[in-house]
This record gives C-alpha cells, structure tokens and sequence, in this order.
C-alpha cells in the first residue's frame, strides 16, 4: 500500500464545506464578464442574487479513519506506515495509560487523593499523537493528555508524585492532581480555567520562529474549550502570525454535562478552521493509526509552511468529566457501556497489532499485571514520602522573596511553633 | 524641583538589580537656555524617554520583543514604540490583533520559552479583558509549575483620568490588579524614572506592570547620558520637608507638588514623596518619612475603595501606628465612573486646593 502523503491531505480536495441555497448557473455569465470589485481585504466577485451561505453543509465533513472497528484495514486506506516497535511500545503505553487511570482513579475513591480526571476512552489521541511528534515540540496541554508525557519517559511515580503533592513533586505541591508540568518534556504547566493555553500557543510559537527550530507548537482543547473567548483569539492569532501551532480539539461529546449539541450548531469544530483561514482535518480519534497518520502529516505542513493546522479528533470521553461528576446523572448507561466495550480505542488497536504477530494474550497478562504493581508500588511510595516543607509555600512567587513574604513567613512560623499541636505532623516545618 | 534619589542598600527587599544606581536624581521643571548648553545630559520628553529605556534593552538583548496593537508600523498610539519596528523588524515588534486576552496570553507563552516580551495596552483599561492571563497566568504559573517556568514580562500602557476620555478610558487598574500574587507594580511619572523604571522592569524575571499616564507623555526633562537603572521596589523623595509626609505617585505627583508651592508659602513645610513602587510598597522610605512627621496625607487618583491608597493606609497603621499623631488622611477619586463633561471629571480628581486643605487640617 503505497502511502501518499499529500493526496489525502490537500485542502482544495476536501468536501464542499459550503452550500449555496440556489444553483451557480448564473454566476457563470457575471464571471465571464470579469466582474469583481476592490474592497480592504482583496478582489471578490459579486453576485446579483441574494444567496446566503447555508447554516450547514448538505454532508457533514467526512472523518479520516485507517481500521474498522474490527482492526482491519479499510480497503483503499492511506496511511504512515508503523513497524514492530513503534506499534508495540504505542500499545503498551495505551495499557498503561488506561491501568494509571484506573488505580489512580481507585485511590481517589479511596480517600488517598484529592481529585482525579482519566482519559478513559483517548488513549489512542494520547498515545498516537505523541508517538507522531517529536520531543522537541512544545506541549500545550488542557488536562487529558497524560499520556504525551508518559510516551515522553514520565515515570509512573512522577505521576504519582504530583498526585499526592510530596515534595518529589516537579510543581512542588502547589497545583491539584493531574496539573503536570514540566519544562525537560517541553510540557507546559496545566492551568486549570479551560483554553487558557491557546492564545499562549500563538507565543511559544513565535518563540520558536525566532529561534528557527524544526519544531512546533502543539496545543490542546475538548469541545467546551472551543467555546471560550480563547479559542477565537487563540486561532485568529496563529493564523494572522503565521506560528507554526497545531490545534488539536478531542471533541469527545461531552464538557461536563453539557452534550456537543448544546455547545455549538456547527458542524464540529473541524469547519472552524476555513473561518480563521486554517486548514482542518476530522479524524477518528479512537483510531490509532488514523491519528498517527494524522498528526504525521500535520506536523510536518505546520513546520514546512509555518502555519497553523487544526485537528479534531472525534471520540468519547468513557470515563466520568472527573472524580467530581457521576456522569450516569446525565447520559444513558448503555451509551456509556457501548463505547467503552465496542468502540474501545484499545481492543481495535489490539486487534491489528496481534494480527500481525506483533502481540499475544501472554503479553497483554503479563503486562497489565506488572504496570498495576508498579503502580500500587508507585502510590505505597508516594504516600509516604514527605510533603513540601513549609518554606515552599513562599517560594517561586517571585524569583526572590520580598520583604513582605519574608515577614509573612516569619509571623506564620511564630504562629505553628505556639500552636505545634494544632498544626499537621508530617508537613515539614 | 531637585530629588535626591538614596543609594540602594540591598538588604530590605533581597532582590538585588543588575546595572548602576546614580546617587543624584535631577528633575528639573524648567531651565535657561544659558544653563541649559552647559548642563550634562540631553532633554527628552516622558515618551521618548520610555523609548529610549526599551530601545537601550532590546540592543542590550535580543530576546526582549515588544506585542500590542498599532505598536509597529504605527509607532504606538503614544509613539512610544515608534521607529523601533523599523530598526528590529516586525517580528520583534509585533503589531497583533484586538484581542488583549490573546496577546497577553501570547506574552505568557513567549516568556515560558525563554523571551522577555514587552505587552502594550493601548489603554490600561483594556487590559481587563486580559485580566486571566495577568492573573491566573502571568502570575501564578512561575509558583504553580514549581519554579519550571519563569514569566519575565513586562505589561505597560497609559491609565489614570485624562481629559474627557470616558468612563472606559480612564481607568485606574492599579486598584484591580494589586492583589494579584506573583507581580509586581511601578508607576512613572518623570521621564528620568519612566527610562529606569523600563529598564529595570525589563531586566526583572518577574512580571512586571508598569503604569503609565495619559497627561504625562509630553513632560520634558534632562536625563543623564549615562545608563542607569532604578529599583523597582524604591520610592523616591520629591521634597524632603519636616511638618507632614505626603504620599503620592503618577500625576497626582504634579497636583501635590503645585499645593506643596502653596503650602511653602503659608509657612508648612511638607515632605512629598513619589511611592513609585505600588506593588510592594517601599515601607523604609516611607517608614522613615513617617518617623519623623508624624502625619500623613496620601494623595491618588484611585477611587477611595480598594485602591492603592486603601492599601496603603493598612499598611502604615499596622506598621507605624506608634508613630502616628494623627489619623491618616487619603484622598481619593469619589467611587464613580469618570464622567466625560470636563467640569464633572474636573470634581473627580483630587485638586491641588483639596490637597493643601487637607493639609492644614492636619497640621492643626
């Protein structure tokens, strides 16, 4: 199968995003004539009909997807081709992600952390992207994307670290559970106010223009995010500075409990795109090779043409919003069972990967029972090492600690040292 | 007018400042044409000499880079960016969008990747609209990655009541943005201290927000030609003096001064002092001040809730009770929104008048 890039991927070929209510016949004679008209902005061609642009196109735009929901290539799919080890170490990083979520979301129940939120159904957008960037390009997460830093080398008990807020912890306890940050994986810190990070996107990139690195900016949001203020800004700006950002929405249909329905009339986020002047694709965000193909191809037109690029990769968001919400409130349970069992990003990979000889039910055991010790572990450790002492508190607020910390510091060390017994124990002074 | 600026003793605030400290600070109102060939220096007005301070840094660094609106070929609704686009090229001089929340954002995003970009409000109103990303962002992010991350911005433009601007441009953010942990606030008010105030707001690695003001562009002054750099934790002393202490800073520096002249001549003897640093506030000079008079007047063009002088007032009682012999009395803005008729807007703004009343009641 020969994979040709550039066919598949080229704007002018997509589908006809826009429909007019009457037909074009007419247009033909007024164009012939040459008649078009200067306004700020360039040359446009006029019409004397009144036609609006149709709120929806008559197709919506179609998703690229590689396997069927079986595993199996459909015929005539293109796609980046993906040996033995990349597709291997792709898998086992899915496994791993979805067994983190799982305990991690487990302990929160437990009592032995605050707050948790997994990506239970985007293991394939996690992993496939991540595998189909390169370590150099700068992360923007939203929070549902764990796994670009789990592909990246962040050990289970860094995970786990930030988590329990110990003094291990790269943020050193100062932001909730699963707000990673680190600046040696090129992973912006998570902000917790939705679609923050997008109009940052704009200045990472033009810091990488100055630069002139060989890499880009990759920035994150779900469906909800595309709602805000932001992610206008955020757009309009990559696209009028040519930063060579790729947007990438996991539309996953649900923001909390709002559905995708009462979020936008739009045709998903994927037709926003042309508004900004973006090019866009739709892709199946729960398969694997789709994504990677995807995201390959994207790359590399951000970085050679030094624009930006928007991704939305449909798929569902299986798990509850967080350890805060009960999502049975608000959608139907067999909705929920449905895309978790049938239309699991995990089990289609699977299917493929095994077909091909590349995996076996040995290895997925033998996997998932040694990532959940090493997780147990991970926790055991993290629960007992100590949290950030007390000086961490006033730290890094600035680069120095003004005058007026310092004296807040001392008045607050007088205050515990009076009242020792009234103070917790195992936060070191 | 002459000012003494102190030597730094580095030991209050533990930052120290890179680049030299001149220990004379001249900022004369007028001068003779015959002085004038023979004074060191050169004379620039406030604009210019914020030009002068930001063009110095971007020669200095090629990583500082200034975004705004109409900040490149345009020069800058101020013309304080003006001529820079065409010497560094509009990449480092970046006219964006009308979207604050965005290029503040974009600011945010720059400086984590190792640039010091410079953030234009055309008005500091506007920067309402980015009030997440200076808060929440700017702010915060240094603290809540851990230290991963530094935010060296710095965030400028025009604010305070001009004349007959509207309600929406005559904002004093100041007041807004004090509580913000993280940053750090300096207003100008000379062109000698709006050229150091830049500059070492530029060099700081924390984010900075220096304020500017609408009336207060066109002073002209004759600054040294040697480079310098101020603190941005220092207040400056306008006029020492031993009856009362009078706390002020941007324009309302000018109306205190014009009641000082008033005061002089009723036989008071006021010490005036521009507090500069907003954000913290220089509590030795003031202290000192306070020390020796005993009374204080602060002056500010805030409105009397929640502005600066609010804050101010806290400040001094818990700290300098003991040495108060008289309650401390601020006179702010009334608690409305600046209207546009000049007569109205005129009963807004503390008044020179206002000012020296104050004063005599306090000396009683």
């Amino acid at each position: 199968m020969v994979f040709r890039r550039f066919e598949s991927a080229r704007a002018g070929e997509a589908e006809e995003a826009v429909t007019y209510s009457t037909s074009d016949d007419d247009d033909e004679i007024y164009d012939a004539e040459n008649k078009a008209i200067d306004f700020p902005g360039g040359r446009v061609a006029f019409t004397p009909q009144i036609k609006f642009i149709s709120e929806s196109p008559d197709k919506r735009i179609p998703c690229y997807r590689v396997l069927d929901d079986d595993g199996y290539p459909i015929a005539g799919s293109t796609y980046e081709q993906v040996d033995k080890e990349t597709a291997v170490k792709m898998y086992k990083s899915m496994v791993t992600l979805q067994i983190m979520d799982t305990i991690f979301y487990e302990a929160q129940r437990q009592g032995r952390i605050s707050f948790y939120l997994t990506s239970m159904g985007e293991e394939a957008i996690n992993i496939a992207t991540a595998a189909a960037l390169s370590f150099d390009d700068i992360i923007l997460p939203q929070y549902r994307e764990p796994g670009i830093l789990l592909w990246r080398g962040f050990t289970l008990q860094e995970f786990a670290n930030q988590c329990f807020g110990t003094k291990d912890d790269y943020g050193k306890g100062r932001q909730m559970p699963i707000h990673y940050g680190s600046k040696q994986h090129n992973f912006f810190t998570i902000s917790s106010p939705i679609a923050t990070q997008l109009p940052q996107a704009a200045g990472v990139a033009y810091s990488l223009k100055m630069d002139n690195k060989e890499a880009c900016v990759v920035a994150f949001t779900g469906d909800g995010g595309t709602s805000e203020g932001d992610f206008h800004a955020g757009m309009n700006f990559a696209a009028v500075m040519e930063a060579p950002v790729l947007f990438i929405c996991r539309n996953n249909g649900w923001a909390i409990s709002t559905p995708v329905s009462e979020q936008f009339r739009s045709d998903g986020v994927v037709v926003k795109g042309q508004a900004y002047g973006i090019r866009s694709i739709r892709v199946d965000g729960n398969d694997t090779l789709a994504v990677y193909s995807a995201i390959r191809a994207a790359r590399e037109m951000v970085i050679r043409e030094q624009k930006p690029v928007l991704v939305e990769a449909l798929t569902y968001r299986v798990g509850h919003h967080s350890t805060s919400d009960d999502s049975t409130k608000y959608r139907p349970l067999d909705e929920i069972e449905h895309w978790k069992t049938a239309r699991s990003p995990l089990a289609r990979f699977r299917k493929w990967v095994q077909r091909n000889g590349w995996w076996n039910d040995e290895g997925e055991t033998e996997l998932r029972g040694s990532i959940r010790k090493q997780l147990l572990n991970a926790i055991q450790v993290a629960e007992k090492t100590e949290k950030p002492s007390l000086e961490d508190l006033f730290t890094d607020v600035y680069d120095n600690l003004p005058l007026n910390l310092h004296e807040q510091e001392k008045s607050l060390r007088e205050t515990i040292k009076r009242h020792q017994k009234d103070f917790p124990s195992d936060v070191p002074v | 007018i002459r000012s003494e600026a102190r030597t730094i003793s580095g030991a209050i605030n533990g930052s120290r400042k890179t680049g030299k400290v001149i220990t004379k600070a001249v900022a004369a109102q007028a001068e003779s044409p015959a002085s004038a060939a023979s004074k060191p220096g050169h004379e620039l007005l406030l604009f210019e000499a914020l030009r002068e301070g930001l063009e110095e840094e971007m020669d200095r660094d090629p990583r500082v880079c200034v975004f705004g609106e109409d900040v490149g070929h345009y020069g800058g609704s101020y013309k304080v960016t003006k001529g820079l686009a065409e010497k560094y090229g509009d990449l480092r001089v970046l006219d964006t969008p009308i979207a604050e929340n965005s290029f503040t954002g974009m600011a945010v995003g720059a400086a984590m990747t190792g640039l010091r970009p410079i953030v234009e409000g055309m008005n500091m109103g506007f920067l309402l609209l980015a009030f997440n990303q200076i808060s929440d962002n700017c702010g915060m992010l240094h603290y809540t990655s851990g230290g991963q991350f530094t935010i060296p911005t710095v965030i400028r433009g025009p604010g305070g009541v001009g004349r007959q601007l509207g309600a929406e441009h005559s904002q004093r953010l100041e007041s807004y943005f004090q509580s913000i942990p993280g940053i750090q606030m300096v207003a100008c008010s000379t062109p000698y201290n709006a050229k150091g105030l830049m500059k070492a707001a530029i060099r700081s690695e924390n984010p900075v927000v220096l304020f500017e003001h609408v009336l207060l562009y066109n002073l002209k002054e004759r600054i040294p030609d040697e480079e310098y750099v101020l603190s941005l934790e220092e207040a400056e002393m306008v006029r020492p003096g031993e009856h009362v202490t009078i706390l002020t800073y941007s324009r309302m520096r000018y109306h205190v001064m014009q009641a000082a002249k008033t005061l002089v001549n009723k036989g008071y003897d006021p010490e005036v002092i521009d507090i500069r640093s907003l954000k913290p506030f220089d509590l030795y000079t003031i202290g000192n001040s306070i020390k020796k008079t005993h009374r204080v007047l602060i002056v500010e063009e805030c409105m009397r809730t929640g502005g600066i002088g609010a804050s101010l007032t806290a400040a001094i009682n818990e700290n300098f009770h003991d040495y108060l012999d008289a309650q401390i009395v601020c006179l702010s803005s009334q608690d409305v929104p600046t209207p546009y008729a000049g007569t109205l807007e005129e009963w807004t703004v503390v008044q020179p008048p206002q000012i020296v009343a104050a004063v005599e009641q306090l000396c009683k």
